[in-house]
């Protein structure tokens, strides 16, 4: 037997292939450059990667032109595993500015006195002597930056996987890190580690869920490849069960990553527990990545198959935005509230996903799904990120303060920060001229065009709802007094405050002129097949 | 392209409240200067823009505008005023400053500094400017919202001690409605695309224009309906979704009630007009007989509430709950009387209202109680105050010869043809305004005067200024109410023209010439 070697588009591929050649690079900066430069050298590192890629993703996009009118759909890469078109190459861009942000989040110092927000020796146990000595000693981990980056990789395949295979072994790229990365929390360090292997075992169990629909898949198709099946769905050939079987399966594997009910369990612990900074990348650029797979796999793959698994999304999103809005009411913790408030969006965001309907409903210049889908995930990314960010500024003698009793008056200490989140949480809330009212327009007009009127209905009650503890939260930091012992806003570095400004201007440019975004996607949000 | 006069109206406050901001705030009384400063200009781009209007036009709107805003959701930047419009933005811009200069030390004792409050108060002018102006339904929803922020903060950052309670009540209830709406907001999207086959344009739009050429049937169209109207009456205030409006006025300042009740609350029966009438008629046409049992519901309820309230700031607001009830009958007896009146009446409500609570506010800071039972016999020790007070209480309960008069009039002309039973309930509003503002009058102006408002001074030089404006237009309306009635009357006859009724013909054969004798009535 011949074997021939894979043609690889290496040009295609580039902003995968920087970002992980910076990952592996940053392994061997570990190992070969001294701890006092390694901090400069990783940041760096990680900065001109990320730079470097984004750079080569624009230029994968300006190959598809998408500022005409007709641009083309896109490549297939790597022997047809991976798909570049235009939805993918949008998720490319967006999860690297989201990781470009991320990254000044990680770097940042001047918040714990000129160490970073992750422990100093993993491997210390909490609350003993080597832990002391380390934190003595000024000892950070740099190999934050470099799993980082690992799981920025997983992240940008994620989207653009084109077969079952390539899914899931991105889908264990951009998770393993994450895990490691949520226990390495500087301050309430049992806590992070509890969340980190809360958020493990559960991820490892969904991942054997969506292991197994693979396979059930496989025994329907007899091919891992997404046109494949999609052509075996519509000839209808192989047997049903399979099929429903798989879809599910696979459907939980993919659920679990966007925190929908009724996998959403790890959501508010993992939240709390990892540190900040980690949170912040993980709300935003996750959900990025697994918005996109989502969509592909079941646009593409299932599309033929839509009245069979819509009905089970209806319930899906129905019992996500309910579960996410009514558990946040009763929470007293910053990180725990913006956690619930994250799996209500990711019912908001189902709720966009329902507006699957066939191609020939969809008149040109009609808002369609895919659209509507990436755009409310671009406004809540980057509102997050900005949110989170603000969180890990509130801080007194003891670290971050999350506990929402103790912001009491923030607002007068510090009208500016203060001011930022109320704003930040407007947005999230969706009033209009931020970015989550036209967000939330955009996924619920695409609900509604398909028909799916009760989600809407409970959609629009469920922000109601939402609305409520948003605006808890402002009159907690504006209209009560200050306590005694309150927190103080730490003025963090330019890093963390440019995090906070981009993601305030885009949540307000974005709710104000969301015309050029909203067409480009418009024009792009084609899948290939 | 000839000048955008509603933008400049819209934008001029807003640049207006973000130079507030900058400006220098302890110690100096600048940015109080210049709020009132951009509300007066605001107010004269407002007059220019009032002569300008024509009345005899039979363009549906004038000094319109319209770009293309967010092509993907059918939204565009269109403004334009017809007559009912007109007459609001005027309220807008003729209250701003009146609110302002009689709240100019009102913000001191509030949580931030008192540029923050002149701040919002001048971002709600443009926003509600927005609001009255926009001729798309979408940007309609877009200002109907961001109105809430303003007034959310000027409530939650200069009221009384339940000012928090009362502020987060108020945005929910508003919130609230203002989602439901969305769904409709939504639906009309959805029909406007399905439509679009019609159109050689293409996608979907949210133009008021285009979307009253849609016939959307009669199941969709009453349940869009229903969307806005829920919102529209939350906002208003109807019974029974009301509760929200009395505890806010009792927490906030009494600038901020003005502009809440007098011109905010408007949007409420602003929009049941534009949008439930202009674009569902038929579905109108059916809610209407349950329409009119709330209105009369809430002009008993709100009355009787008002005559049962100690409270002087929750009493105006049950008063207003009252009105309102008469505006929305007005508008849902759907013949030429009602709307005019019903017109006539957001624009007189929200003179007379403002002189209430204006005076009122005088009264109760120098007090610093809000109770009736902790006043009497103020008349004795500041006689300007107790006159104006009269003046303002007597507008309010409709006396012949003050602006509300003519208003109330029509409305219940207006009922009476539509049904004798529901005028017969309306009428007896009338009596009820009588009982709780003569009461309240009694109550706290005459008898002895108690010990502690002997040594209450009188209204300074600063506080008739503000108040001047607003009586002398209600006395001059109230004779003269002419020229507004000509801005209104096309408006009225196209709304008539929508859900295609017709005044009844008269039951007595009346020569031709005198044949719409009830019509002209109205006009005149």
């Amino acid at each position: 037997m011949k074997f021939t070697a894979p043609h690889i588009e290496y040009d295609l591929l580039s902003p995968i292939l920087i970002v992980l050649a910076v990952a592996v690079l940053g392994v061997l900066v570990e190992a070969a450059v001294p701890r006092a430069r390694r901090y400069v050298v990783q940041v760096s590192l990680s900065l001109v990667g990320i730079v470097a890629a984004l750079v080569a993703a624009l230029l994968v996009m300006s190959r598809i032109n998408p500022t005409s009118d007709k641009p083309k759909s896109g490549y297939l890469a790597a022997v047809d595993a991976l798909a570049l078109d235009g939805p993918t190459l949008f998720c490319w861009v967006l999860i690297l500015v989201l990781a470009l942000l991320g990254v000044l989040l990680f770097a940042e110092r001047r918040l714990e006195g000129g160490v970073t927000a992750f422990a100093g020796q993993a491997s210390a146990l909490p609350g003993t002597e080597a832990e002391r000595q380390a934190s003595a000693m000024g000892l950070e981990h740099t190999e934050v930056f470099p799993l980082m980056m690992f799981a920025v990789s997983g992240m940008l395949m994620f989207p653009a996987a084109n077969d079952l295979l390539t899914l899931f072994v991105a889908l264990e790229v951009l998770s393993l890190p994450l895990y490691l990365l949520c226990g390495l929390a500087r301050r309430r360090r049992l806590l992070s580690q509890e969340a980190a292997l809360k958020y493990f075992m559960l991820g490892a169990f969904s991942s054997g869920f969506f292991v197994y629909g693979n396979a059930l898949v496989y025994g329907y198709a007899g091919s891992m490849q997404f046109d494949n099946i999609a052509f075996a769905v519509s000839s209808g050939s192989g047997s049903e069960a399979l099929l429903l079987g798989g879809m599910g399966m696979l459907a939980v594997g993919l659920l679990f990553k966007v925190g929908a009910a009724p996998f959403l369990a790890w959501t508010p612990d993992v939240y709390q527990g990892a540190p900040t900074p980690v949170t912040a990348f993980m709300a935003a650029a996750t959900k990025v990545a697994a918005f996109g797979a989502l969509l592909r796999l079941f646009y593409v793959a299932f599309g033929g198959a839509r009245w069979d698994w819509q009905p089970m999304f209806w319930i899906i999103a129905i019992a996500t935005m309910v579960v996410g809005s009514v558990l946040a009411l009763s929470q007293t913790d910053v990180k725990r509230l913006l956690a619930y408030s994250s799996v209500a969006h990711a019912g908001f965001l189902l709720t966009g996903f329902l507006g699957a309907r066939s191609l020939t409903d969809i008149a040109p210049g009609d808002l369609n799904p895919v659209q509507a889908v990436l755009f409310y995930v671009t406004t809540y990314g980057l509102t997050t990120m900005a949110a989170f960010a603000i969180v890990s500024v509130v801080r007194d003698g003891a670290g971050e303060v999350t506990q929402l009793s103790r912001w009491a008056g923030l607002g007068k200490e510090s009208p500016l920060v203060a001011g930022s989140f109320a704003f930040l949480l407007l947005g999230m809330a969706g009033i209009p001229l931020t970015s989550g009212f036209t967000g939330k327009w955009a996924v619920f007009a695409s609900a509604a065009s398909a028909g799916a009127w009760p989600v809407v209905i409970v959609a629009v009650l469920m922000s109601a709802i939402a609305a409520y503890f948003y605006v808890k939260i402002i009159v907690v930091m504006f209209f009560s007094d200050p306590i005694g012992d309150g927190p103080s806003v730490t003025v963090p570095s330019v890093m963390t405050s440019s995090v906070i400004a981009v993601g305030v201007a885009a949540t307000f440019v974005l709710g104000v002129v969301p015309g050029p975004l909203l067409d480009l996607l418009g024009r792009t949000a084609q899948f290939i097949r | 392209m000839s000048f955008p006069w509603l933008s400049v109206m819209l934008f001029l406050p807003i640049a207006g409240a973000l130079v507030v901001m900058v400006l220098p705030g302890a110690g100096s009384a600048l940015h109080k200067q210049v709020a009132l400063g951009t509300s007066l200009l605001t107010l004269a781009v407002g007059v220019a823009l009032a002569i300008r209007y024509d009345s005899g036009s039979s363009a549906a709107y004038q000094f319109t505008e319209q770009h293309e805003w967010i092509k993907s959701f059918g939204a565009h930047y269109a403004l334009g005023v017809d007559g009912v419009g007109l007459t609001l933005v005027m309220l807008t811009v003729i209250l701003a400053p009146v609110v302002i200069l009689a709240s100019w030390n009102d913000a001191e004792g509030g949580r931030w500094s008192p540029k923050a409050f002149f701040a919002w108060m001048l971002a709600l002018e443009g926003l509600a400017v927005g609001v009255f102006a926009a001729t798309d339904v979408f940007l309609f929803y877009v200002f109907f919202e961001a109105t809430l922020i303003p007034i959310y903060f000027l409530i939650g950052g200069f009221g009384g001690p339940t000012r928090a309670r009362a502020s987060v009540k108020f945005l929910l209830y508003s919130l609230a409605g203002g989602l439901i709406m969305l769904a409709s907001v939504i639906g009309l999207y959805v029909e406007s695309a399905r439509h679009q086959g019609g159109r050689a344009s293409g996608g979907a739009t949210y133009l008021v224009t285009e979307l009253a050429k849609i016939d959307f049937g009669t199941d969709v169209g009453r349940w869009l309906f229903l969307g806005f109207f829920v919102a529209f009456a939350i906002k208003a205030p109807m019974f029974p979704v009301h509760t929200w409006l009395p505890d806010t006025t009792e927490a906030a300042t009494p600038g901020t009630s003005v502009m809440l009740v007098s011109v905010l609350d408007k949007i409420g029966t602003f929009g049941m007009l534009r949008f439930c009438l202009e674009l569902f008629p038929e579905a109108s046409k059916w809610a209407t007989p349950a329409v009119v049992v709330f209105a009369v519901i809430s002009i008993v309820y709100g009355a009787l509430m008002a005559i049962g309230s100690d409270n002087i700031p929750r009493l105006i607001a049950y008063t207003s709950v009252s009105h309102f009830g008469f505006i929305v009958l007005g508008i849902f007896v759907m013949n030429s009387q009602g709307l005019s009146g019903a017109n006539l009446y957001m624009f007189n409500h929200g003179l007379s209202t403002a002189a209430l609570f204006l005076v009122t506010g005088f009264l109760i800071s120098r007090r610093g109680s809000a109770l009736i039972s902790d006043f009497g016999g103020v008349e004795k020790v500041a006689p300007v105050l107790a006159g104006i007070f009269l003046i303002a209480g007597l507008s309010s309960l409709s006396l012949p010869g003050l602006s509300p008069f003519v208003s109330e009039f029509l409305v219940i002309v207006g009922a009476f043809s539509y049904s004798h039973v529901a005028a017969a309930f309306a009428v007896s509003g009338i009596v009820l305004a009588a009982i709780y503002i003569l009461f309240m009058y009694q109550r706290t102006m005459t008898g002895p005067t108690r010990d502690e408002v002997a040594g209450m001074k009188d209204l300074g030089t600063r506080e008739v200024a503000a108040l001047a404006p607003v009586l002398l237009l209600i006395v001059i309306l109230g004779f003269f109410p002419k020229p507004l009635l000509s801005v209104i009357n096309p408006s009225v006859d196209h709304t008539l023209e929508r859900v295609q009724k017709h005044d009844p013909a008269p039951e007595v054969p009346l020569p031709t010439s005198t044949g719409s004798s009830l019509q002209e009535g109205a006009h005149e």
